[in-house]
């Protein structure tokens, strides 16, 4: 193990205490939320609408889950006909109002299954608020050429 | 009336009627027509099948041809899905088309994977992928950029791909006729694919 290494297995552990102690984020609310899923183990987008139902604006900062390695926030951007998938730092929800993870938008991209997954099953999700707040759901796997979360 | 306004008339109606031919012998197109602004259709490379395959393969076939590579999980899945369901719409008619996605990133996207991401989608759809040279060349032909995998990387790499996301569609023949863009509708692509496929060449 080398010294980078080390620091990450560090970084992780102390994460992890922290995520264990973090209190959960009452203001947000998560529906329609699913995967659309890919075979040969390759990434996967998943999409949902959150909700915040507080006074005061959230700060999504990321996700996590136990099926997948990584799961990483992307923003899907179209600029003169040419697509391009770039990584984003945090999502702002305001106040008593939503954000949409949406085809073609903002998406979590899961990558790494860490079990075979498919059309049907529910993975479990948990999205990472500023401030450490934290809200688990339950994302709906669709088949690959799915339209939406229930169609 | 001097002359020279008479004329300007006269090629003004001439207009309006070579207009008027122009609509009536061709149909209304709601995409880009692109009939003999972009070459035909050529290509040798290999199939998701792993079979060689070339334009002619697909002769008789209406094609859209994208570009795209399968570690794309947002925009490559939209625009296959929006392909797939205007193609259930068409029906039978549809047997009758062939979607051609052309993998931009032939280093992850082996023959297996490519097969296994296509059929996810639609049994119309056929993945192309060939050498470097093979797909930057089909690339060149019809203008479409495209950032591939940076040099040295490996086939469990992570790495972006930057692409185009048009839709070059093709008659029969394989002549370029429209194009499709990420803001083309369902609608508008299911009323001209309706067109191209009744056309018989």
């Amino acid at each position: 193990m080398n010294f980078r290494t080390l620091i990450g297995a560090a970084m992780l552990a102390l994460s992890a205490t922290t995520f264990a102690a973090a209190p959960a984020s009452p203001d947000a609310q998560v529906e329609h939320a699913w995967i659309r899923w890919l075979p040969a183990k390759l990434p996967a987008a998943g999409y949902a609408v959150i909700r915040n139902a507080g006074d005061e604006p959230l700060r999504l900062n990321g996700a996590r889950s136990p099926d997948y390695g990584m799961v990483m926030l992307h923003h899907s951007r179209l600029a003169h006909g040419d697509s391009t998938m770039e990584m984003v730092d945090h999502l702002d929800i305001p106040a008593h109002g939503s954000v949409e993870l949406s085809p073609g938008g903002y998406h979590l991209m899961l990558s790494q299954p860490m079990r075979t997954i498919k059309p049907g099953d529910r993975v479990k999700v948990t999205f990472e608020f500023a401030g450490g707040g934290e809200l688990q759901t339950d994302f709906s796997v669709r088949p690959a050429n799915a339209s939406g979360p229930g169609d | 009336m001097p002359l020279r306004h008479r004329w300007l008339r006269l090629c003004l109606a001439a207009g309006a009627l070579f207009a008027l031919a122009a609509c009536a012998s061709h149909p209304q197109w709601q995409l880009d027509d692109v009939q003999g602004h972009l070459p035909d259709l050529k290509f040798q490379m290999t199939s998701d099948l792993g079979q060689p395959v070339t334009a002619a393969t697909y002769r008789g076939k209406v094609t859209l041809l994208y570009f795209g590579y399968t570690h794309c999980p947002d925009v490559c899945p939209l625009t296959l899905v929006h392909l797939h369901t205007v193609l259930q719409k068409m029906g039978a008619a549809a047997d009758d088309m062939r979607i051609l996605f052309v993998t931009v990133d032939p280093t992850r996207d082996t023959v297996p994977v490519l097969h296994q991401y296509v059929t996810a989608f639609d049994p119309r759809v056929v993945g192309l992928t060939g050498t470097s040279d093979a797909i930057a060349q089909l690339a060149k032909r019809y203008r479409v950029f495209y950032k591939p995998a940076p040099a040295g990387a490996s086939s469990s790499g992570e790495y972006e791909v930057t692409h185009s996301s048009a839709i070059y569609i093709f008659d029969r023949e394989g002549r370029a006729r429209l194009l499709a863009t990420p803001g083309s509708s369902n609608d508008e692509i299911l009323h001209d694919l309706n067109i191209l496929v009744g056309q018989q060449s």
